[in-house]
């Protein structure tokens, strides 16, 4: 698993470290540096989202490659952020729990080991929000 | 008056019943809830380890009570299970609540009383000016090996203190620590599960040293047990504490509200961190709180604190779950799900 | 611009070609497509393959050159050869290169070729490197899985037209109905409803039955301009349009998540292209790789509302005997899908059909045909429309 790679991301994925198009008013998560509506003219600035938001859409992962397949059954879901921007991340919460427009929250969680001697790479995946 | 800003607690969701360990290893597990003081424990979920765990606490200690990243000058974190051996949890805390890079950080190993050193460190560093705030953490994800008595009790859980000089929610009088070199419960290098004295770890461990920093702590203070209004010592079961406590003269009213081993099981470098979370959760202004930490090897670190107004007025503690909030979200594993959480079963390398 | 035609098909069996290496599965559908067009390899003027991930399935990178190398065309005529990639819809690519090198004049006799050899690693890494279709930074990383996306698709759809669990399955049956009457197709077996609802779940609500396969394949076509054709064969078939759009690469970036803009794209482009509508096509090959893309594709392409597509083919609309065929080749999920051919093999069904060769699944009175071949969850799609000459 790439050190750098993840590594390069890690603020991002932690505390849900996007950006903002002053110009236009979009947000995105994952960040992007150049703003689709506005393109060079888009003035993008780092956003830091507030961590709530509902499920648009999920499905339970019932067979996963290594080493998610320790994990599985679990659900993943499509959330849009109070903010209007979409993300995928999976939810904790049991499998019958989980419904479209379900609230959800941000939490700090592992997502996946590179083995048993290589480095965890962390992120946030979301709970209910009741 | 170097004191508490703001505290928050982290426990997972899952349990085990003391009774349903005890049917795999064909005990009793009546007599042993009964004999332990503790009926169930919590278990970390599969994605869930002493870095998320210190993180959750530190965000929900953020949640009660607005802290300037900017200003957290040092962060600590005591555990036995660190992820890793070598590259500190503390960092990852620091990343993920925004206070990196203009910060000093390390990791720490003092068995049970790891998160209270930390807290002594930061009182340190805050009263001497060199910092404005600091975070300690007590975590763990304690082990216990299959079969042995400290199974029943290892469990999951953390809480973390911001310590600062300004409109403190709980002043920290005085600290004080008793230490000695005792291999009552230990853990080598590379090995899975801890080792322990058996009996060995009461008298001349836990009695000792609990009673040893307490001890110093009313003569250096002028106080008698009856001046503090709750108490909070180190839980490995409901047992050690209610006797020491007793031993030292404070009752069972005083322990209460800091005593979650019962339904929370030992989690260890959390234990007292977690007991002293509970009693600010319910704290009035003017209670004074009685803390005294034991860790294994070992050593007591004990506090006089007394709770200010601005444990009403400066920080919303609802804004955040309660211990008791935590403890009543519960799910239920059976062993065989416990072990599958706890990474007890051999899996293909 | 001249007019293309299409000179010369050529098909592996699809399927676990245990015995099979990669670049014989390539080689033998190029030289098939060379004999169907009585073409020597001399004559062929430039090379495009599509292949998803040979880096990953078999280490190998560089295909463009390895698949002209094992041609016997490196060597001797040195002929341009190039790799094109674009998750499923690789095959897609390459085709659309051909036409276009041959339409701009640049060349006269192009071959598109696409194949994949999944075979060679385990199940595990075959979801992992298929997972490369997505957005790994921020679909893959969290262990979503490619059918967990397409099920996120059918769940939403299921959730705004109310689209039964049943009437998705149909369309498995329907395909797997047509595959047994493909002789190169994976599964040539008819299945029942109940077993599609009875098979395992792979992601909610999405079963086993549901999810087009694992296989080894190639797939390869020749092109010419239209005005030579008949030099080589008696039954050219032209090329009407050739269409490739792109979306947002994840899922969750898209305008509408069970509506794939890049088909309605690339299918508004089309029939502009051919100067067609909807009702002039007779059958289409759509990319199935999940039952609910086959819906998704009828009404991405226009031939019917959104939300309409399970009715349709609950009642037959788009069985073999229907009034609008949907994948007469037995589809992705009966066929087989090796990725980087699935684009090549539609455009070979296509032909065969309108040949009027396609016997024991032959659309009745095919004219003109379509193909939609897709990358990852609708990132890229190519659309070709093709007519009898």
């Amino acid at each position: 698993m790439s050190v750098p790679r993840f590594w390069r991301k890690q603020p991002h994925r932690y505390n849900l470290l996007g950006t903002k198009c002053e110009t236009c008013g979009s947000y995105f998560f994952p960040p992007r540096t150049l703003c689709p509506t506005c393109r060079r003219n888009g003035n993008v600035v780092e956003y830091k989202f507030k961590g709530t938001g509902k499920v648009v859409t999920y499905s339970i992962v019932r067979t996963a490659s290594s080493p998610y397949d320790l994990e599985a059954p679990f659900p993943v879901a499509i959330i849009e952020l109070d903010e209007g921007t979409r993300m995928t991340a999976p939810v904790v919460c049991g499998l019958d729990e989980i419904y479209i427009g379900m609230p959800v929250k941000q939490t700090f969680r592992k997502i996946v080991a590179d083995g048993e001697s290589g480095t965890i790479v962390y992120g946030t995946k979301f709970v209910p929000d009741k | 008056m170097v004191g508490i800003i703001t505290y928050g607690a982290y426990i997972p969701r899952f349990r085990i019943k003391t009774e349903e360990i005890a049917r795999v290893w064909g005990a009793n597990g009546k007599e042993i809830a009964a004999g332990l003081g503790v009926m169930e424990k919590s278990v970390p979920d599969l994605d869930e380890d002493t870095i998320t765990i210190s993180v959750s606490a530190a965000r929900n200690a953020l949640l009660k009570r607005d802290v300037n990243p900017d200003d957290i000058g040092a962060i600590y974190v005591g555990s036995e299970s660190h992820p890793y051996a070598v590259k500190p949890t503390a960092v990852t805390v620091g990343e993920a609540i925004g206070a990196t890079p203009v910060m000093t950080a390390a990791d720490y190993e003092f068995a049970c009383k790891a998160g209270t050193a930390g807290i002594q460190t930061c009182m340190g560093l805050v009263k001497s000016g060199m910092i404005k705030c600091g975070l300690a953490i007590g975590t763990d994800i304690a082990q216990g090996a299959p079969g042995d008595a400290l199974e029943y009790t290892a469990a999951a859980g953390g809480a973390g203190f911001f310590i600062g000089n300004d409109d403190v929610i709980a002043e920290i009088n005085h600290t004080c620590s008793f230490t000695t070199d005792t291999p009552d419960f230990w853990r080598r290098e590379g090995q899975a599960y801890p080792r322990h004295g058996g009996r060995f770890s009461g008298e001349p461990a836990y009695f000792k040293h609990i009673q040893g920093a307490a001890k110093m702590m009313l003569e250096q203070m002028g106080t008698k047990p009856s001046d503090y209004d709750h108490a909070i010592f180190h839980q490995p079961n409901a047992k050690f504490p209610r006797n020491v406590s007793k031993m030292l003269g404070f009752t069972s009213e005083q322990i209460k509200p800091g005593l979650a081993v019962p339904t929370l099981g030992n989690t260890y470098s959390g234990a007292v961190p977690v007991g002293l979370s509970a009693t600010l959760d319910v704290a009035k202004p003017g209670d004074r709180i009685f803390v005294t930490s034991y860790g294994s090897g070992a050593g007591s670190d004990a506090f006089d604190i007394t709770v200010t107004d601005a444990i009403e007025t400066e920080i919303d503690r609802k804004a955040s779950p309660s211990v008791a909030d935590m403890l009543s979200d519960k799910v239920y594993l059976d062993y065989a799900q416990y072990a599958k959480h706890k990474g007890k079963i051999v899996m293909q390398s | 611009m001249r007019d293309v035609a299409v000179i010369g098909i050529g098909l592996t069996e699809f399927g676990e070609k245990w015995d099979t290496s990669f670049r014989s599965l390539c080689v033998e559908a190029g030289s098939k497509a060379l004999e169907d067009a009585n073409l020597d390899g001399d004559q062929i003027d430039e090379m495009f393959v599509g292949n998803m991930s040979g880096g990953r399935f078999v280490l190998q990178e560089h295909i463009g050159a390895l698949i002209s190398d094992y041609s016997g065309l490196a060597s001797t005529t040195h002929i341009p050869s190039t790799r094109t990639e674009a998750a499923c819809a690789s095959g897609g690519l390459a085709f659309r290169q051909a036409v276009t090198c041959v339409a701009s004049g640049m060349q006269d006799i192009v071959i598109a070729a696409g194949v994949e050899k999944m075979t060679d690693v385990g199940g595990g890494e075959t979801t992992d490197t298929l997972a490369g279709a997505a957005d790994r930074e921020w679909e893959g990383i969290y262990g979503v899985t490619f059918p967990s996306l397409y099920a996120m698709i059918a769940k939403d759809y299921m959730h705004r037209y109310g689209l039964t669990r049943e009437q998705l399955a149909q369309v498995a049956v329907k395909n797997h109905y047509n595959g047994a009457r493909n002789p190169i197709a994976q599964f040539r077996k008819e299945i029942s409803l109940d077993t599609v609802m009875n098979s395992t779940l792979v992601a909610d609500p999405l079963r086993l039955m549901d999810c087009s396969p694992v296989t080894d394949g190639a797939a390869a076509v020749i092109v010419c301009p239209l005005e030579r054709a008949k030099e080589f064969t008696d039954t050219p078939i032209k090329v009407l349009a050739t269409t490739q759009a792109t979306d947002t690469l994840a899922l969750h970036d898209r305008r509408d998540i069970s509506t794939l803009d890049a088909t309605v794209a690339a299918g508004n482009r089309a029939f502009d292209m051919a100067k067609l509508e909807r009702k002039d096509i007779d059958f289409v090959e759509v990319h199935d790789c999940f039952t609910i893309a086959e819906l998704c594709a009828i009404e991405d392409l226009g031939f019917c509302k959104k939300g309409e597509a399970g009715r349709l083919t609950e009642e037959g609309y788009t069985a073999l005997n229907g009034d609008l065929p949907i994948n007469p080749s037995g589809g992705l999920k009966s066929c087989g899908h090796p990725v980087g051919a699935t684009g090549v093999k539609q455009v070979c069904e296509i032909v065969e059909q309108l040949r009027g060769e396609a016997s024991g699944r032959q659309v009745d009175g095919a004219e003109i045909g379509m193909s939609h071949n897709v990358g990852g969850t609708g990132a890229t799609v190519v659309c070709n429309i093709f007519g009898r000459v």
